[in-house]
Parts: C-alpha cells; structure tokens; sequence
C-alpha cells in the first residue's frame, strides 16, 4: 500500500511540474506579456526597455525556472495590475471556487447514485427511460445557457432566489445546480452500467444462493463493487468543475478564481492567470491522487498490486 | 410409411433460422428510438445549414435599427414578417439562427476532425506498442487532462486573437483526449484478440497489421466518439463565444448571440432563449444518435 | 415416497429477442436424503438451469413452470421471494462452478462466511465466526484464524471451492447442489474436492445434486441418475443400472465413449455419438435425439413422447428401447467397490 501511494504520488508530481511548464510556455508564447505591461500606445524602446526589466528577453527555460522556484515557496509573483500578490488574491477567492466546487459535485452524485441504482434495478422500464433521458437532456445543454435560464425563471420570474453575488448559501443555489448538471449524465451513467455488470456477476449469485435479500445485495455487495470506476470519474468532474466555474462565475456575478481568471484575461494579467492555471491543476492532480487511494480502499485487488 | 427428411427434422428445432449479424443490425437501427430521432435532428440541422439562405428572408449581418427588439411572432408584438424576432441591432432572429447552424457545424466537425487525428495517432500508438510508448501517451493524456481546458482556450485565443480559425484550434488541440483514451483502450483489446496475434505470427507487417486487421474494428468507436466530441465541440465554441474569447461578431454564431442577448434578457429572453434551443436541439441529435449508434452496434456494452 | 426434493414436469424458457428457447423440458426427478443424484449431460443440456429453478435463482429473462416442486415437504412453486430467500443458504445452499469469480473481491471470507450464516439465523458474530472456522477446517483449510481476514484474490481456485463448500454449510442446509464443482479446477484437485463433498454429505446426512458432464465423476459418488438430454430427462436409475444397463440408445452411446477398466480391450475403438445437439426453439415434439440415433424410426418424430416409468427412481423416455429393462430391481442402495472408484 504505501508503495503504491508513493508511486502515485512521484506520478502526481512529474505531471503537476510538467502542467506548469506547458501553461507557461503557453502563455508567455501566445501573448507578449511585454507589449501588454508597457501599455497601449508604447513605443517600440519603451518595449524593449519593459522586457528588459523584467527579463522577458531571457530564453523561456530559464524564466519558467525563475518562476518555479519561486512558485514552490509560495510566491506567485504580483499582479501588474492590481499591484497585490498573486497569492493573496489567490486565497481570498477560492474559498468561493472550492465551495461551488463541492457543493456542484455533492449535487451531481446526490442526483446520479440513485438515479443510476434505481435504473440498473429496473432496467427497460420507465424510470430507466427517464434516467437515460434526463441523462442524455442534461449533456446537450450549455451550461452558461441552462445558468440564464434559470436566472430568468428562478431569480426573476419566481423570485426565489438572488441572482448574483456569493454573500448567503442561497447565491449558490443556482450557480450549484447549473455547474453540477453538467456532470450527471456521466456518474449517472457509469453507476448503471456498472451495476448492471456487477448485478450479472458470479458473486451476485452466490449471494441470492446464499439466501441474502435485495436491499443488502444492492448495498453490501453490487454498489461497493460498481462505484470504483465513479470515484475517479468524480474526482476528475470536480476538476472539470473548478476550470469550468469561470463562465458560471461570470454569469452569476460570483466573487471566485474563475472570475478572477476572467478579468485578467482581459486585462492580459499574466502572472495572475499563471498561477491560477497552476492552481486549478494542482487542485485536478491532488483530487485524482486522492481518488486512487480512496479506490485503492474500495478494491483489496489494488492495494496488493 | 416412410416420413420425409423434413417432416423427420421438424419439431426438432433444426429448422430454426437465425438472421445474419447484417439482418440484426438492420432491426436494431429501425426499432431504436433514439438512433433515429437523434438522426433526424442532425439531418434536421445540416439541412437549414445547406439552405439558410432560402430560409432566412434576411441578410443576418443587415442591421435595421428601425426595426430593433421586435419579439417573435407568438408574443403580442410579433409580427410575420421576423417570425423569431429581431435583435437590438434589428438583424432578423431566423436568418441569424439559420446561418449560425452553418458556424455551429462547420465549427463543430473542424474541431472534431482536428482532435480525430491527434487523439487517433496517440490512441493507436498506445494501444498497439504497450509498453513505454503507452507510458508515455497515458502521461500526455493525463497533462492534458490536469490542464483546465476551458481556462486556457480562453487565456490563448484572448492572447492570440479571436476568430474562426484560431477558435477551431485551440479547441481541436484540447479535446482529442476521449479519442486518445477510447482508441487506446480499443486497439488493446483488439490487439490481444487472437486473430491479431494469429495474423502477427504469420509475419504481417506492424503497418499491414494497423490497417487491415485494427482499423475496421476501431471504425466502428471512432464514429461513436466523433459524434459525441462534435457535440462537446459546439458547447465549448458557444461557451467561448459566449464569453467573447471566440468567434468575433457580427458573425451570428449562436453562443455569441446569446451573449449579445444577456443584457436585455431579464425583459427579452427570446433573445438568449431561441439560440439556446438551438444549440441543444442539435448537440441532443447528436448525442442520440451517438449513443444510438453505440447501442445499435453492440448492445452488450450497454446493458 | 418421502424424498427430500421431488421434480414433476419442470419446464423453463430462457426469453431471447430470437424467440423462447425452451431450456428445459418436461423434467422430473427425485432426491433421497442422504443420497447423491447426478444430473448428467453435455454442455447446454439444460441442468444447471434446472439447479437454478429449483433455488428459483434463475436470470430475469427466464421463466419456468412445474407440476410439482417439493422440497420437504413445502411446495416451492407457491413461495414468494421473502420465504424463499429463507430457504437459500439455509436449507438448501448451492456451489457452482467458478470458484474464481464467485466471491465477492471486496470482503473477506471471514465476512462472506459469517454473512451466510448471520443472515439466517440470530447468532453472535463470534459464534458466527466460531462455525466459519469449524467448517473451514472440515474442509480441510488449515490455518483457518488467519484465512479469515484474507481476501478472495489472495487463494487459489481449490481454496476457494473449498471455502464455498464451508459457505454453503455454514446454515447446516438438508441439501447441496453443486453446479459442475470440479471442473475449471486441476484434475489433481479434482478428486480432493470430490472426496471432500462425498465426506461431507455421508457425515451431515444431506441430500446432494451433482450436476456434471463427467461421467467419472458420477460414477465415483452418485447413487441416483438423470441423464439429460437437450432439455429433458431421457433416463433415469441407480448408478448400478445406468451403467451396467442403459436403456436409452442416448445414454447407450455415452457408455460406449467412456473406457472402463476391465470391460474396454487395449486397441478397441470406443463409440462417438454423430451429429449435433439441435437448439430447443421453436415448436418441438418427438424425440429430440432421433436425429442422431442408429435405431430411429418413423414413430421417434410422433407427438407426445413422455418418460416411461418403470419404478419411482427407474425411467426411460423412449419409443422403442433396444433392450429390455433389466428385470431385477436392483436396490437404491447401489453396490460399489468399497466406497469410492
């Protein structure tokens, strides 16, 4: 077991520093951050003068380095803009991302388990149509669409809800259900199909020969064995998630990082968008390292391997 | 009396005929809902592409600001003349939506074809090599998949530019991962099937091999996800567009349109309403017929 | 007669999107109590479906019938899902032919032990545990404290048929069907396993159905015969009569294709039956073997072709039987040399 964790773990890092390589790279590549820092209108020495200043004109191996090392003790440099440190408007928001981040994915399976177990249970019959067909409805809609949507109907039309802001539990209501939908379809799917495997099995069997009802059968036995592959579809929703929430946050006006990522995006804050970047997947890599534990708890097979 | 053969074999069961692998598949299609409807709404879709231009009585890029908001024709001021109504520019709302079909499909199967050819290459090296190659690819996939996708396309096309081309791109070179990882999974499975093996001890070459024996079998999963990563593409272009980091206006993409829309929505919703059904109507056709393709072809995986 | 099990006329349809495929077809069968049946045929006969009739396990695609389905005493046919689940496992357990797949991968024995038990009866988890490690060593587990907290992908496949003997004994059941339970194990273990179940039955005096297609297996424990056929039962007897007399041209045949110590000459040929098993969809009447019998005859395809029965265990369906049914009613109780071949 810990061989594999710590396998798992040396895994986790190589792609977390390979991910930050690439956005960097990515980003300093696509845009000249020189040209944005000196301002609109600059002339061409002054330019050149910014890239020096700020070492742009040093090979990108080297500015990645500078910025790594920097990076893991904690320094994500500072906002041209807003003149802050990165990290600090960094943590002042993702109390706001995590919290939709969760509470979207809690949704998501609190919507998916049952609707999947009930499926698998009654397979062919009307409540599997209706699972299969909210199922398959909730992976056509855009999701920034369904958020105005339900703006229109819930936060105008009825008035039940507020419709921008993260000050009470009920802003997240809909920014919840309209991040969390997306990823239904997806658990909801794999916890049937995964059930209905598992329902087939030899040791399905030897439990109905054994004399053990339904509920325990589901339970004990069917659900334990179906929902290892849900886990780690799980964690990689949230991820998708947390990436997604800019155009959710955007819309419902929520004070997070995917907003953040959004106007300095626009405003070609670069080192801001850097570290968010790095953020995210940070967040990504830990949660499906966490997924393979979690799994490795699930499946005894796992952990002797 | 001596029976005939054939009065001798009946009731034994012997003259039973099963239909052909052909013949199922055939049943399957006619009888499977959501493979037909889904591909009725696609066909649906691709046809008011072809002939926008006889079903929108307008130019969708003349603005007409005499004419501006008018709603569509089943509210009070509506009126025939601009049945889904005009935006605040007073382009006509149908012309739009049926010229922005044109950007959502030929967005939708660029990007799609884009992330094919990655997703395909990397997916069959994986699977066929094993070993460090697939080492390697998994690892690829898995950078890709720790990168938020959605955060970067942004971040790049605001950097670079947005337009058409740089949209399908960006996009085209995110998305192949459900390619790479079915491929991969398939070409596995396939290539441990005995006929390969059969096939390799005879001596057949690695690229004879990939062709003739692995590709057909895969034929059959690269369409099911092309169909489902056309879908996924259109979101994320509405998505992009929506956010202004894609296709520029007065291009009537539809996810710009809604965009264009969310500020009079609270009054006018028809303006973010109509493109919104739009783009679900067709990213559900061709989920369904996706997802109907896969159940039709084989139904074991399924339930 | 008092049999423990008694089967009239089972009839079970698996429902395929090609049609009814009558899996199986007008059977009928009795177990004794401390004795062993043999349900013998070829693959795809249909006598693991009858085993999963009878614990009315069978997938939800089937659907059976029956004249009779005792058990007991208690008519099966009449029970609802909550009574018979109180029956499986602790009247009547099952082991099946997997070993490999057929625990659970998520828990361990000891908990899959305990459970078989805990479900049925009111007891305390250390007197559960208590008869998980009493059957386990009866089942010639050594070790069996430890066993416990090991995991199914940890043993071996005899291991694991043995702990599904212990699981199926763990309620003290009056009856064993064991679906095929040697076959996907070594043929060393093989007979272990075979010694084992013939030991275990004799010491708790249970009634056992074992269902093979080997014929050296039944001939090594079984007391009581059915031979199937495509679905039915085309013979049944004691072991002594079924091979020393078969009657059926079908049983007949497989006789032939066996060797037997001292009867079969060095160099001799034995028998292969011709043809196909036909596939039971559709309408079906007459004798389903007449397709591949030396003897058939115009009447074989005639309606309405049922078991002819000689005594209460001794029947035959055949129209005209080469030979005659031996005239000595030769005791349930078969002779045997000395136990086991």
């Amino acid at each position: 077991m810990l061989i594999y964790t710590l396998k798992r773990l040396g895994l986790a890092i190589i792609v977390m520093v390979t991910v930050s390589m690439i956005s960097f790279m990515l980003l300093r590549v696509s845009g000249d951050p020189a040209i944005s820092l000196a301002g609109e209108g600059a002339s061409s020495a002054e330019i050149e003068f910014v890239r020096e200043q700020y070492g742009f004109d040093r090979p990108l191996i080297v500015q990645y380095f500078e910025w790594a090392g920097r990076a893991v003790q904690g320094d994500l440099g500072t906002s041209p803009y807003l003149k802050q440190p990165v990290a600090q408007m960094i943590k002042d928001r993702m109390g706001v991302t995590m919290t939709l981040g969760v509470c979207s994915l809690t949704f998501a399976l609190l919507l998916a388990i049952p609707l999947g177990m009930l499926a698998a249970i009654r397979p062919n019959t009307w409540i599997d149509r209706l699972a299969l067909s909210i199922s398959v409805m909730g992976q056509a809609m855009p999701s920034f669409w369904f958020g105005l949507i339900l703006i229109i109907f819930f936060g105008v039309y009825l008035r039940w809800l507020p419709i921008s802001g993260s000050d009470t539990w009920r802003h997240f209501v809909m920014p919840t259900i309209a991040l969390g939908y997306y990823a239904t379809p997806a658990i909801m799917r794999l916890v049937r199909s995964g059930m209905l495997e598992v329902l087939a099995s030899d040791h399905i069997r030897t439990a109905r020969a054994k004399g053990l009802r339904w509920p325990k059968i589901l339970f004990k036995h069917t659900l334990r064995n179906a929902i290892i592959p849900v886990v780690a579809v799980a964690a990689v929703q949230l991820g998708f998630m947390l990436g997604g929430s800019i155009v959710i946050e955007a819309i419902f006006a929520l004070n997070g990082l995917g907003n953040l990522a959004w106007i300095s995006i626009s405003r070609s804050d670069l080192p801001v968008v850097q570290a968010i970047v790095l953020f995210l997947s940070v967040i990504y890599i830990f949660l499906t390292f966490m997924a393979d534990l979690f799994n490795a708890f699930l499946d005894p097979r796992i952990r002797s391997s | 009396m001596t029976p005939t053969q054939q009065q001798f074999d009946s009731g034994l069961g012997l003259d039973v005929v099963f239909p052909t692998p052909g013949q199922i598949m055939g049943q399957r299609m006619k009888s499977h809902k959501g493979f037909i409807i889904g591909g009725l709404m696609v066909l649906i879709v691709i046809m008011v592409a072809i002939f926008a231009p006889y079903i929108a009585g307008y130019d969708p890029y003349h603005q007409d600001l005499s004419n501006r908001m008018i709603p569509p024709v089943w509210s009070e001021k509506g009126t025939w003349d601009h049945p889904l109504g005009t935006d605040n520019m007073g382009r006509d709302y149908l012309s739009r939506l049926a010229y922005g079909s044109r950007i959502s499909l030929l967005i939708g199967f660029s990007c799609m074809a884009i992330a094919a050819v990655i997703g395909i290459s990397l997916g069959l090296i994986a699977g066929y090599f094993g070993g460090l190659a697939d080492y390697i690819v998994s690892f690829i996939i898995t950078v890709r998949l720790a990168l938020p996708a959605v955060l970067v396309a942004v971040a790049v096309v605001a950097l670079i530019g947005g337009s058409m081309q740089v949209v399908i791109m960006v996009l085209g070179c995110l998305i192949w991962d459900r390619f790479a990882v079915i491929l991969r999974a398939t070409t596995q499975q396939i290539r441990a099937m005995d006929y390969v093996q059969a096939a390799q001890a005879a001596g057949c070459s690695v690229l004879w091999l990939m062709v003739r024996e692995i590709m057909p079998n895969l034929f059959n999963s690269i369409v099911i996800v092309a169909t489902l990563e056309i879908g996924r593409a259109i979101l994320l272009e509405a998505a992009l567009s929506f956010l202004g980091m894609g296709v520029q206006p007065p291009i009537p993409s539809w996810g710009l349109m809604i965009s264009e829309g969310k500020d009079l929505m609270l009054f006018d919703p028809y303006l973010v309403t109509i493109p919104g059904v739009a783009l679900f109507f067709l990213v559900l056709g061709m989920n369904l017929f996706g997802d109907g393709l896969r159940d039709v072809t084989s139904p074991e995986g399924r339930s | 007669m008092n049999a423990l099990l008694e089967v009239k006329n089972l009839n079970v349809d698996l429902n395929l999107p090609a049609g009814a495929l009558h899996a199986v077809r007008d059977v009928s069968f009795s177990v004794q109590k401390g004795k062993t049946l043999s349900l013998v045929g070829e693959s795809g006969c249909g006598k693991s479906i009858t085993a999963l009739a009878i614990m009315n396990i069978l997938p939800p695609s089937a659907s059976y019938n029956a004249k009779k389905m005792e058990f007991e005493g208690h008519d099966l046919l009449k029970m609802n899902e909550k009574k018979m689940s109180r029956f499986r496992g602790a009247k009547m357990a099952m082991i099946f032919q997997e070993p490999m797949t057929s625990l659970d991968p998520c828990y361990t024995i000891g908990d899959q032990l305990t459970e078989a038990l805990t479900e049925h009866k009111n007891v305390s988890s250390k007197e559960a545990r208590d008869r998980a490690v009493f059957l386990l060593e009866k089942v010639g587990i050594t070790g069996s404290a430890s066993r416990l907290r090991q995991y199914p992908h940890q043993l071996s496949g005899g291991l694991r048929q043995r702990i599904m003997i212990a699981m199926g004994l763990m309620c003290g059941p009056s009856l064993i069907i064991a679906d095929e339970p040697t076959t996907a194990l070594d043929v060393t273990i093989q007979a272990q396993i075979l010694r084992l179940l013939a030991s275990i039955q004799k010491e708790f005096n249970m009634g056992m159905i074992l269902i093979t297609h080997d014929l050296g297996v039944v001939a090594r424990i079984a007391d009581d015969v059915a031979v199937m056929y495509c679905g039915e039962v085309v013979e049944t007897g004691n072991i002594t009569q079924i091979f020393n007399h078969p009657i059926h041209p079908y049983t007949r045949g497989l006789m032939d294709c066996i060797p037997i110590p001292g009867k079969t000459k060095p160099g001799e040929k034995l028998g292969s039956i011709p043809g196909i098993v036909p596939a039971p969809i559709g309408d079906l009447w007459g004798c389903s073997f007449r397709n591949r019998c030396s003897l058939a005859t115009a009447e074989c395809a005639a309606r309405g072709l049922e078991l002819t029965h000689i005594s209460d265990t001794r029947s035959f369906r055949c129209v005209k039987p080469p030979v005659e049914p031996e005239i000595d009613h030769t005791d349930t109780t078969a002779t045997r040399s000395g136990g086991m071949i």
